[in-house]
Order: structure tokens, then C-alpha cells, then sequence
């Protein structure tokens, strides 16, 4: 077992060497100087030499790459151009809101998900079936945005029940916090719902078929007992497997969310650089969110072995 | 090195999250002290707080609330007292005497006297990255003559200058705090009436009242709270359901809504920007084409644009359609050039006699959706006269490097303006320009030698007669094609009494209360 | 025995109902799938027929018809410069349909190879391949695609490109899976007993058995991926103007829902009925296509 986990943990370096090498380059690949777009509207070429030089944009692209990776493993994950502030600080202060957000989401996806995965499962084939399954799939067939919209003019601006958008920290006021997160978490575990809903009913589906599920039906024990008992803990396995895979995709969604809700978190972070050509934010948050997602790769793995033993090498 | 805080297991979260909703709901919430907020939407977020590298314009609505200056406009551009209360051109117009305001203090509780002044001046002139320099450059030096009295030395006599240190350039800052180790950006420290508190980078700046601020009694707000938010239906959505009191650069086609909307008032102010369309001609190869060379061809181009039908689709009619740098009702507009009317038939005639009776141009401009927009309207009206216009939209970081580089023929862009003509103008007409601006690389030395006069000259009168000799040459070669002028629109609570709209959009919390 | 009486044999060792027939049996009695089908192939033949359905030109514009409400004249209204909504919706299905076609294709032809390849060969080959996939999982889609439509520029084509590339490596680990759980096989053994060549096993053996989770796979992947240009063009990037797409008139028509309502309306079913017939006909392909499920 140990030996499998060391192997597992020594693969993901080079995943992290590749990840690092990607945005770098992708980095560089974008057009337009940096200097430039941080010289302003007055466009100072004093400014903008002075910018070259601070921030090494005049060295070649592998002594750039060198200079990064160095602060990296030294724990400098470099300044944002924009603001002057240290990356490592902006990651600390908005991984938590974007955590908060994604892990929220992912509770009204499992939320909704998990349960209309279980009755499309059971009464499969029938209407109830295509039903939940609509319910479910409506989610994956709406833009992001366009649903984040609909809802803050119908919640905030007609009915003036939820803030239409920003962020309040739970230490100030953990109700506020809560309001200002709901329409946001919903529209992001929409789409995750419906993916969860998906992984539920088949794996329903699989556990409801085999064997030790038709003796518990034979015994005689009632339709629901044999569900909850019997069958969904099997099933939830692979669902919550799966689950900490969505993390990727949560992910993506935030980005979004972020932008419409105006959420000041890692979504918003790396599309406001991207668009100003921040680098070190960029590099330095793609880097921290792929180790997360890395690390819950690996979390899975495991337990996925650790619950499956015929898996183990 | 970073937090990674996602290894709880599923049911546990669940059970951790239907806890707390149950707690908060039956906590108290502690009840908000009696504080008068005023929290402002901004249309995008501002870069640093520090007047000397500060670069967009946004960051200026926040200095109106932090950081005085040393002179003011009126909104009918002529210069007021702020720092400074009296001044006086001397040596020829070299030198201008400065008497500063006595009993002014600093956020920190320091003195505002002339060795500040001093300090921050030169730290405008001086300090690596300053995106002031080049706005007084004019400067070379600052005398202390007493305590309360400078005079700023120049190298040659330069009109804009009262208007220079009306904006950043004119933002006296601590020098204990300036000096300070930390960038100053973190922690400003100015005298204007709202001291800084905190900022949540994307989220909020947050100002408090300064007690001992000089205007004290014109200032009725405890706390000012600025939040960017970039999507302009979104910020017009927190303004309705009440998360928002004011709102700025609401967009022109939500002020019927916002007029509607009796929880709202609507304030509006021509601006002093323009949005035009720039030419390529002499920036790279990309110029050689007859756009770019053929002044006919411009000509038509012009022509075959209806400005007022223009305003009217794009802007439902609330923007200021023009043809020059300054607005029609500006006292430097020059008159003698009114802005042409439509002629399609003038326009194919000249394209004729320019044997390019189809010229093919790319379009270049940003994904902001007005502008987008605006270009389509371009597109489809210059298609009449014969032009086969084709829109490349750019992302806004792509874009400044394209127009810097050349890499464009025809572009759609703005700037947001600056209270003296020479700030809409000499910059991106005269040889000397930095190329970010010039992108057009226009360079007549006659033209250059009218801007440098009216940069020279003493009273308004004679200005206005050398701007009308650029007018001349710069209309009829047409490196730009003004198109219009944009209109600050702001909506707000309608509690709102006491703001006045500035041409330069920005909001001054002197003299604003909530009823 | 010759290469082609082995193939005879593996070809068609599943005696009883050929699997297509079975298929098609289970799909045809999933209502919901065929619904979905049905507005997938009706959606189709829309955007083919475009030049011919549409009543008026996309790119026509009128100052006169700003923002005008449904009518007889322009049965979806007219958009904010005055253009007919109806056409280009019509038009727009063609732009949405080919980001989802064209980018997944994409996805595809880079991706399959890819997986076939490097589940085959196995060993350090698949190793150093699989680090690079997991790398590019592990940027969020979204960002890959935003700095890939910055570097190439933004419009549909570089937008579908985007998009490919980002799907890629769910269509390689799909089929490198695939490939593993085949690979140990009987009929495969044999035949590289007899002594096929590699390609002609991955080709004609391995590749036939494999098409049915991916074609799974596709249809779900271009309903994400029409959801994908819509989330683009909100950023800015993806089918710019004057050039209609679902996606981008739902992002113009986000800033007038309180003036005009009904620009948002249209693009907004046309993507939610697309999509959602999409994932419908995938789901139940699914399950028509899952060997052990029988109804």
C-alpha cells in the first residue's frame, strides 16, 4: 500500500512540471506587452522601459521560466504588476472564497443530484424517470451567465430577497455571507447536478441489478429499506469518487459565476489577469489550482483502491 | 504554500453546512452602528492608490473622495481654490506662485505645508515609474518662498499647467506616509476628506470620514465604500434592489429604465472625452493602402457618416455627436469647422475621384459591447458610400499592442479626456508624441508649431487662435475622425441630494447627504 | 489461417442480435432520446436550410426598427441595431452547431490517436503521454480556452479551436480506458498470435469495439461545447459581430432585458432546446448502448 502511494505521489511531479511549462507558455504566447497595458492612458515610454526592466520582460523566455520556478520552490510565487501586491497573499486571501463557493455549489448539486439520480434509478423506464431526468439535465443546458442573470433580476431587483451581487466574509457576518453566496452556489451546482445525477442512477442502476440486492428483495424486505439499507451506500461510492473529480469542472464554472456575481474570488482573479497580462497571478494561481486538483486525483485514487480491493495492485 | 482545505469528507460537510445554516439563521446578527454609508459602484476595478502611479481613470473617482489637490475645476472648467488658495503667473510665465491654505492637516495628523507641497511635486517629477512626469514636465524645479507659499519653476511657459495640478499631478500626499517603508499604495495617506481604510483587491475600497479634514462641514457621509462591478446591468441591478447607492458609467441605454425606476434619480454631464476613429497613416506597412494615403478616401469616410443617427442607435441619442477634440460647447471648440452632415453622394464621388470606389479596410477595436456596437452602425453606414469595412475585435491587451505596433488600418478608440484642449491633443497629433499615442504617427511641423504656441501663449483668446490653425490642417488630413463625445451618466438612490455632475465624471462627496 | 478468416471469426464472434440491431431496438423505446433526437436533426436541417428559411438577411440593419417587439413583420422582433431576430436565430443555429461539430471533431481526430496510441503501447510512452493529459486536465478549462482565444485572436474559428483543444484529453483518457479494458482481450491475443501487425489489431479490432462510449462521449461533449461559446462570447471572445450566434446575441441581449426581453428569449430557448435534446439522445444512447442493462 505504501509503496503504491509513494509511486502515485512521485507521478504527479512531472504532472506539475508539465502543468508549469503549459502556463508559462501559454503565458507568452499571448500578444501584447504587459508594460503596456500597466503604462496606462498616458503611455509614458519612460514608464514603459522602466516597467521592462523591473519586471525582466526584456530577458529571454527560459531565463524568465528560470526565474520563476526559482521563487517557487523558495515559496515567492512572484507580485502582481497590477496591483503590486505579492501573489502568495492574493491566493490567500481568495482561495477561501472560491473554496466557499465551489463547496457550496457541490452540496446543492449532491443536493439535488443525488436524489433524483436514486428515483430516475428506481423507476426506471418509466415518465418519473424522464421527469428527473429533465429536472436534472436543465442544468447542463443553460449558460452560466445567462442563468446567473436571469436570477439576480428576478430575486434582487423584482422580489429584493438576495443581494444582486458582491461577497460578504463569514467573520463578518455569516448571514450576509451566506445571502450573498446562495444564487451563485446554485447557479454553479446546477450543472454539477446534473452530472452527479448521471453518475447516481447508473451506478443505481448497476447496484440494483446484482444479486445480494435481489436476495434482500426476496427476503421480503420493503422497497424503500432495500434502497436506503442496502443499495446507496454501494452506490455513493463511485458517485463521491466521481464527485471530487468535478472539482476541475467547479472550477471552470467559478470563473464564471465569479464574473457575473462579481465574487471576488480565484475566478475573477485569473480572468482579470489574464485579460491584463498579470503573469506571476496567472502562473501562480493555475499552479495552486492544479495542485489541488492533483491532490484530489490522488485522494480518489486511494480511496477508490482502499474501497475496491480487487483493484489493488 | 497553499491552503488546501478540501479533504473533509461528503457527509460531513453536509452535516457542517446544515449546522451553520441553522445557527445563522437563528443568531442575532448584530445590528450595523448608525453609520451613514455611501457604497458607489465603479465600472471597473481601480489599479494602485498612489497618485504618482496611478494610471486609470477609474482610480481618479476614488482620489475625489481621498486625496485634494491643489486647485479644482468648476464644472465650468474654470480653476478653483482647493490646497491652494491663491495663484499667480510670474518671471514671464515661468513661474507660478502658489499660497496654500492654512491649517490644512494631513490624514496622519501632519501639517500640509510648503515642505510638502515640495515633496510631492517632486515626487511626482522624480520617482521611478511616475506616470506624472510627463504630465508637468514643464516642471523643472519647486521653491519654498515660506511656509505656505511655493513657486513652481518651469522651463518654459506652459498654459496647461493649473489644469496639470488640477488631476493627479496636483495630489499632495504625506511625506511621513510616502516615506514609510511598504508601498504607499497599501497605505495612503492624503488630505482630502475621506481617509483610506481597507481594499479587498476586486472586491471594495473602503474610506472613512476624516474628522479634521479642512471642508469638515461639507461632508456628511461616516464611510464611503467603492465597489467595482464591470458588467453594467449587474451594477444597475445592485442599485435597484438597494446593494448599491450610486451607480457611475450607467449605460445609455438603461437611463429610461433607471428614470422609471422611482427608487432612482439620474444626474448626466457632457464629458470631456472623445471616442474617434484613427487612421494608419505612417505607422508600418499596414498604412499603405488608400485610407491610409489618399486623404479623399478619408474624406468620404467622413462623409458617409451620419454622427446624429449614430448618437441616436447607439446612445439613444444621450451622447454629444462632434467633430473635433474638444466638445461643441467647449470654449475651445473651433467654430469656423462645424461637423460636416451626411453626403453619400460626395463621399462616392471623392472615392471616384480617388479610383478606390471600394476600399477594403479592417476595423479594429475592444470587446466592450458599446463599442461593438458603435462599429457595426460604422460598418453598415460606410457600406452605402462604398467601403467594405470588416470588424476585427480585439482583446483590449492585444489591441494597445496592435495600435502601438501598426498592426491596424482603421481603429475605434477613445480617450477620457483632460480639462485643457493641449491634454485631448497634443499627445496624439504632434510629432514628439509617445508612439503609444500618436498610433496614427501623424507629423506636420506647422501643426507642431501652433500646438507648442498655444502650449506657450498667455491669454485664452490667442490659444483659441492657434488651435484654429491645427483645426484647419488636422481636419482637412483627418489622422482622426471624431466621432462623439461621451456623456457621464450616474443614477443613484433617489435620497440622494447635493451631487453635482463634473465634465470629468468624477463624484465629489463635499456637499452630498442621503434624506 | 489468413489474416481475413481471422477477422471473419472476430467480427462475428457475437452470435444471436447483432449489437447495432439491439441498439437501435433500446433506443426506440426510450421516448425521451428520440425527442431529443428528433430536435437535434430538426435544429440541423434549419441551419443547413438557412439560406433558404431565413426571411430576411442576418446582417441587414435599420435605424427605423430598433429594438422592436414581435410583430407580423419580424416575427422575433429586431435587435439593437435593427436586424431580424428570426433570421438570425436561424442563422446563429449554424455558427452554435458548427463550434459544437467543429470543436469536438477536433477533440476527436487529436484525441483518439492519441488514446489508441498510447493505450497500446503502454509502458514509459504512456506514462510521459498521460502526465502531459493530466497537466492540461488540471488547467481549468475555461482559462485554457480565454488565453488561447487571446493568443490567436477572438473570433468562432479560434473560439472552436479553443474549445477542441480543451476537450482533447477527456476523448484520450476515454479511449486510452477503453483500449486497457480491451487490449487483454481473447480475440485480441489470438490475433496477435496469428501475427497481425500492431496498426491493422488497433485499426480493425480494437478501434470498431470502442466507437459506441465515444460516440457517447460526442454527443454529450458538443452540447457542452454549444454551452462553451455562449460562456465565451460573455467574456468577450468566441463569434463577433456583425456575424450572429446564439451564444453572442445572448450576451448582447444580457444588458436590454429590461428594453427588449424578447432578444434574449429566442437565443436563450434555442440553446436551452438544443442542448437539452443533445444531452438527451446522449443519455439515452447510453443506455441503449450499456451491454448490461436490458430492459
Amino acid at each position: 500500500m505504501t509503496t503504491f502511494l509513494l509511486r502515485r505521489i512521485a507521478l504527479t511531479l512531472p504532472t506539475l512540471f508539465f502543468v508549469s511549462v503549459l502556463i508559462f507558455g501559454l503565458q507568452q504566447l499571448l500578444p501584447g506587452d504587459p508594460a503596456l497595458a500597466l503604462a496606462g492612458e498616458n503611455q509614458d515610454p519612460a514608464v514603459i522601459a522602466y516597467l521592462h526592466q523591473k519586471y525582466h520582460l526584456d530577458r529571454p523566455i527560459l531565463v524568465r521560466y528560470a526565474l520563476w520556478v526559482q521563487g517557487v520552490l523558495q515559496g515567492d510565487l512572484g507580485e502582481s504588476i497590477r496591483i503590486k501586491r505579492p501573489v502568495l497573499d492574493l491566493i490567500r486571501e481568495k482561495l477561501p472564497v472560491t473554496a466557499e463557493l465551489a463547496s457550496l455549489a457541490l452540496v446543492i448539486a449532491l443536493a439535488i443530484g443525488v436524489p433524483v439520480g436514486i428515483i430516475a434509478a428506481v423507476k426506471h423506464d418509466t415518465a418519473v424517470d424522464y421527469g428527473a431526468t429533465m429536472a436534472a439535465l436543465w442544468g447542463l443546458s443553460i449558460p452560466n451567465f445567462w442563468l446567473g442573470i436571469l436570477m439576480i433580476l428576478l430575486f434582487s431587483v423584482e422580489w429584493g430577497l438576495l443581494p444582486a451581487s458582491g461577497f460578504v466574509a463569514p467573520g463578518e457576518s455569516l448571514k450576509q455571507n451566506l445571502l450573498t453566496l446562495v444564487m451563485p452556489a446554485f447557479v454553479l451546482g446546477n450543472a454539477i447536478a446534473a452530472v452527479m445525477m448521471r453518475h447516481t442512477r447508473s451506478a443505481m442502476l448497476q447496484v440494483l441489478s446484482a444479486d445480494y440486492i435481489r436476495t434482500a428483495r426476496a427476503k421480503g424486505l420493503g422497497e424503500l429499506r432495500v434502497i436506503l439499507r442496502h443499495a446507496l451506500h454501494n452506490a455513493l461510492v463511485p458517485v463521491v469518487t466521481l464527485g471530487a473529480l468535478e472539482f476541475g469542472q467547479l472550477l471552470s464554472g467559478a470563473v464564471l459565476t465569479e464574473q457575473v456575481f462579481t465574487i471576488p474570488g480565484f475566478g475573477k482573479l485569473i480572468v482579470d489577469a489574464v485579460f491584463s497580462r498579470d503573469y506571476a497571478v496567472v502562473q501562480g494561481v493555475v499552479l495552486c489550482t492544479a495542485m489541488a486538483y492533483i491532490a484530489l486525483n490522488l485522494l480518489a485514487d486511494v480511496a477508490y483502491v482502499l474501497i475496491n480491493p480487487r483493484l489493488r495492485p | 504554500m497553499c491552503a488546501k482545505g478540501l479533504g473533509m469528507t461528503m457527509p460531513r460537510l453536509l452535516a457542517a453546512t446544515l449546522l451553520l445554516i441553522a445557527a445563522t439563521f437563528t443568531a442575532i446578527d448584530p445590528s450595523p452602528a448608525a453609520a451613514r454609508v455611501l457604497r458607489i459602484g465603479l465600472a471597473d476595478d481601480p489599479d494602485m492608490l498612489d497618485p504618482t502611479l496611478a494610471r486609470t481613470y477609474t482610480g481618479r473617482i476614488v482620489f475625489a473622495a481621498m486625496c485634494d489637490k491643489l486647485v479644482d475645476i468648476t464644472p465650468e472648467l474654470d480653476i478653483a481654490p482647493q490646497l491652494a488658495t491663491e495663484w499667480q503667473w510670474v518671471d514671464g510665465n515661468k513661474g507660478l506662485v502658489l499660497k496654500l491654505r492654512q491649517g490644512v492637516l494631513f490624514q496622519d495628523g501632519e501639517p500640509l505645508d510648503a515642505g510638502a507641497v515640495k515633496f510631492s511635486i517632486e515626487r511626482h517629477l522624480n520617482m521611478p515609474g511616475s506616470n506624472r512626469k510627463a504630465e508637468i514636465s514643464a516642471v523643472s524645479g519647486v521653491e519654498i518662498i515660506d511656509d505656505h507659499t511655493v513657486k513652481l519653476v518651469l522651463k518654459a511657459p506652459f498654459a496647461p499647467l493649473l489644469a496639470a495640478l488640477s488631476d493627479r499631478a496636483g495630489m499632495i500626499v504625506s511625506p511621513k506616509a510616502a516615506e514609510a517603508p511598504g508601498d504607499f499604495a497599501n497605505h495612503p495617506v492624503c488630505a482630502g476628506p475621506y481617509k483610506f481604510v481597507e481594499r479587498v483587491a476586486q472586491d471594495r475600497i473602503v474610506l472613512e470620514r476624516f474628522a479634521d479634514y479642512w471642508n469638515k462641514d461639507a461632508v456628511k457621509f461616516d464611510r464611503i465604500v467603492f465597489m467595482p462591478i464591470p458588467d453594467s446591468t449587474v451594477r444597475l441591478a445592485n442599485l435597484q434592489s438597494g446593494g448599491l447607492d450610486m451607480i457611475e458609467r450607467l449605460a445609455a441605454t438603461d437611463l429610461e429604465t433607471a428614470r422609471k425606476d422611482s427608487r432612482l434619480k439620474v444626474a448626466t454631464i457632457t464629458g470631456l472625452g472623445y471616442q474617434s476613429l484613427s487612421i494608419n497613416l505612417n505607422n508600418g506597412p499596414r498604412a499603405q493602402n488608400p485610407l491610409g494615403q489618399d486623404p479623399r478616401v478619408r474624406e468620404a469616410l467622413e462623409l458617409s457618416l451620419d454622427r446624429a443617427a449614430l448618437n441616436e442607435v447607439v446612445f439613444n441619442g444621450l451622447f454629444q455627436p462632434g467633430n473635433q477634440w474638444v466638445g461643441p460647447s467647449n470654449p475651445f471648440y473651433v467654430k469656423s469647422h462645424p461637423a460636416p452632415a451626411r453626403d453619400v453622394a460626395k463621399a462616392k464621388q471623392l472615392l471616384a475621384a480617388a479610383a478606390a470606389p471600394n476600399p477594403r479596410v479592417t476595423l479594429m477595436m475592444t470587446t466592450v459591447p458599446e463599442m461593438m456596437r458603435a462599429a457595426q452602425v460604422i460598418q453598415a453606414m460606410a457600406a452605402e458610400a462604398g467601403f467594405d469595412i470588416k470588424i476585427q475585435a480585439t482583446e483590449s491587451g492585444a489591441a494597445l499592442q496592435a495600435s502601438v505596433d501598426g498592426q491596424f488600418e482603421l481603429s475605434l478608440n477613445g480617450w477620457s479626456g483632460r480639462t485643457d484642449p493641449d491634454g485631448n491633443l497634443y499627445n496624439f497629433v504632434s510629432c514628439k508624441a509617445p508612439p503609444a499615442l500618436n498610433v496614427a504617427r501623424y507629423c506636420n511641423p506647422t501643426v507642431d508649431e501652433e500646438l507648442d504656441a498655444a502650449r506657450t501663449a498667455g491669454d485664452a483668446a490667442s490659444r483659441l487662435a492657434h488651435y484654429a490653425k491645427v483645426a484647419d490642417r488636422i481636419l482637412a488630413d483627418r489622422p482622426l475622425i471624431y466621432l462623439w463625445h461621451p456623456t457621464w451618466l450616474f443614477a443613484m438612490n433617489a435620497k440622494i441630494a447635493g451631487f453635482e455632475p463634473y465634465p470629468d465624471g468624477l463624484i465629489r462627496p463635499q456637499g452630498m447627504t442621503m434624506q | 489461417m489468413t489474416a481475413e478468416t481471422f477477422d471473419a471469426i472476430a467480427i462475428g464472434a457475437d452470435r444471436g442480435e447483432r449489437p447495432w440491431h439491439r441498439t437501435m431496438r433500446r433506443l426506440v423505446k426510450r421516448r425521451a432520446a428520440l425527442v431529443g433526437l428528433v430536435v437535434v436533426v430538426f435544429f440541423i436541417m434549419l441551419s443547413t436550410l438557412a439560406p433558404i428559411v431565413s426571411p430576411y438577411d442576418p446582417l441587414a440593419t435599420s435605424w427605423a426598427m430598433v429594438r422592436k417587439p414581435p410583430s407580423m413583420v419580424h416575427l422575433f422582433g429586431t435587435d439593437e441595431i435593427g436586424r431580424d431576430i428570426l433570421a438570425r436565430i436561424i442563422w446563429g443555429g449554424r455558427a452554435s452547431l458548427m463550434a459544437g461539430i467543429v470543436s469536438v471533431s477536433l477533440a476527436l481526430v487529436i484525441g483518439v490517436p492519441i488514446g489508441l496510441l498510447t493505450g497500446y503501447a503502454g509502458g514509459i510512452v504512456d506514462g510521459t503521454i498521460m502526465r502531459l493529459i493530466d497537466a492540461m486536465l488540471a488547467i481549468p478549462f475555461l482559462i485554457l480556452a480565454i488565453a488561447l482565444a487571446a493568443f490567436l485572436g477572438p473570433n468562432l474559428t479560434n473560439a472552436m479551436i479553443a474549445i477542441g483543444v480543451s476537450q482533447m484529453p477527456v476523448f484520450v483518457r476515454l479511449t486510452r480506458g477503453q483500449v486497457l479494458s480491451v487490449k487483454h482481450e481473447d480475440y485480441i491475443e489470438a490475433a496477435r498470435a496469428v501475427g497481425n501487425p500492431d496498426r491493422r489489431i488497433v485499426l480493425r479490432h480494437i478501434l470498431p469495439n470502442i466507437i459506441p462510449p465515444l460516440l457517447v462521449q460526442a454527443t454529450l461533449a458538443i452540447a457542452a461545447a454549444i454551452i462553451a461559446e455562449a460562456s465565451l462570447s460573455f467574456l468577450g471572445l468566441g463569434q463577433q459581430p456583425p456575424n450572429p450566434s446564439w451564444g453572442s446575441m445572448l450576451n448582447t441581449a444580457k444588458n436590454f432585458i429590461q428594453q427588449a426581453p424578447w432578444m434574449a428569449i429566442w437565443p436563450g430557448l434555442a440553446i436551452f432546446g438544443l442542448v437539452l435534446s443533445l444531452n438527451l439522445f446522449g443519455d439515452g444512447l447510453r443506455d441503449a448502448l450499456d451491454p448490461k442493462a436490458d430492459s
